[in-house]
């Protein structure tokens, strides 16, 4: 089978579970220490997305995977931005109507 | 090119004409266990499911007349006198990821052939999991009985918080009482030398499935705790 050939050594997935370990705890401090605003917003995507990478990466075994199946899993994920940016466009609007209404 | 993925060892390096290869050849497009393929198909509309409950979450939250909660004071907790926010929720995203790390053990002693220790490690996984299931409902219970949250409604603010969380993280503990099941079966089978003549690719598939529900508990822990 193809995917019995590349067995990494455990001490990776030991590097990666403390690496885990560290994002999720630095992600927990920026909570801990109640950063606000852009800082909070910016470092808790960024360990997020680390994390993610991470698990994807060298858990779910990506890294050793053909680019076709990253094309394949990547590609139809992408298309969730469009609700995400169809939706908050129609949020800001509706707040933004309540805020003119409200203030007139 | 008439590469299989075994000859292939850095694939990270894989070039364009390595997809049209796959794609075109007079053969399967993905070289691998067909129920691996099937597992992450079935990922991949889970990551639709979850998307979408994320975007809801959005579009309510930025919809909501109501003040949202505040997340930091409704899942706090008192430790020696001193108070922790979040600290439950702290515990829960750490044993998932040590869950994950054991469930990766396993697939790696599974390929090795050591069967004791996959099913040691898989046991192992599948108790984390069910401790992570135990704290959840533990929440739920903080959350109906102290503060009185209901799916459709919130005394702390927004009614659509309630909604969001009972939905999304109940979905999600569902997904992890699954694993367990899905995970204690296959390990039976592991111990009773089941796949023996099969070959061990189930355990790296149920790894994979375990994974995604870890993989789904970091954009939960992000967007619906932290942010």
């Amino acid at each position: 089978m193809s995917a019995a050939t590349h067995q990494p050594p455990i001490s990776l997935f030991l590097k990666v579970w403390g690496l885990l370990f560290v994002l999720s705890f630095f992600s927990y401090l920026v909570e801990y220490y109640g950063m606000e605003g852009a800082w909070r917003w910016s470092l808790v995507l960024l360990f997020m997305v680390l994390k993610a990478a991470v698990i994807l990466a060298v858990f779910m075994h990506v890294w050793w995977e053909r680019l076709s199946l990253w094309l394949s899993l990547g590609l139809p994920t992408l298309l969730l931005i469009t609700p995400v940016v169809i939706l908050a466009i129609e949020g800001g609007y509706i707040s933004g109507l309540r805020l003119e209404f409200f203030t007139r | 090119m008439t590469t299989k993925s075994n000859e292939t060892e850095v694939t990270a390096s894989e070039t364009w004409q390595g997809v049209v290869a796959d794609w075109s050849a007079d053969k399967e497009t993905f070289a691998m266990p067909w129920g691996k393929l099937m597992m992450w198909i079935f990922l991949l509309g889970d990551t639709f499911i979850f998307g979408i409950f994320l975007v809801a979450y959005m579009a309510a939250r930025m919809n909501a007349v109501e003040p949202w909660p505040d997340t930091e004071a409704i899942f706090s907790m008192t430790l020696f006198g001193h108070e922790f926010p979040l600290l439950l929720i702290a515990i829960m995203t750490f044993i998932l990821i040590t869950s994950s790390g054991t469930m990766a053990m396993a697939v790696n002693y599974a390929y090795r052939g050591d069967r004791r220790k996959t099913v040691l490690f898989m046991s192992a996984t599948a108790l984390l999991g069910l401790s992570f299931v135990g704290m959840q409902a533990y929440e739920w219970y903080q959350l109906i009985y102290n503060y009185d949250i209901r799916p459709w409604g919130n005394p702390l603010g927004a009614e659509q918080f309630g909604a969001v969380f009972f939905m999304i993280t109940g979905f999600h503990g569902l997904h992890v009482l699954a694993g367990v099941i899905y995970l204690s079966i296959v390990a039976r089978k592991v111990s009773r030398g089941h796949y023996e003549k099969k070959g061990y690719a189930i355990v790296e598939i149920t790894g994979l499935y375990w994974h995604f529900v870890d993989l789904v508990w970091v954009f939960i822990f992000a967007f619906f705790y932290l942010l």
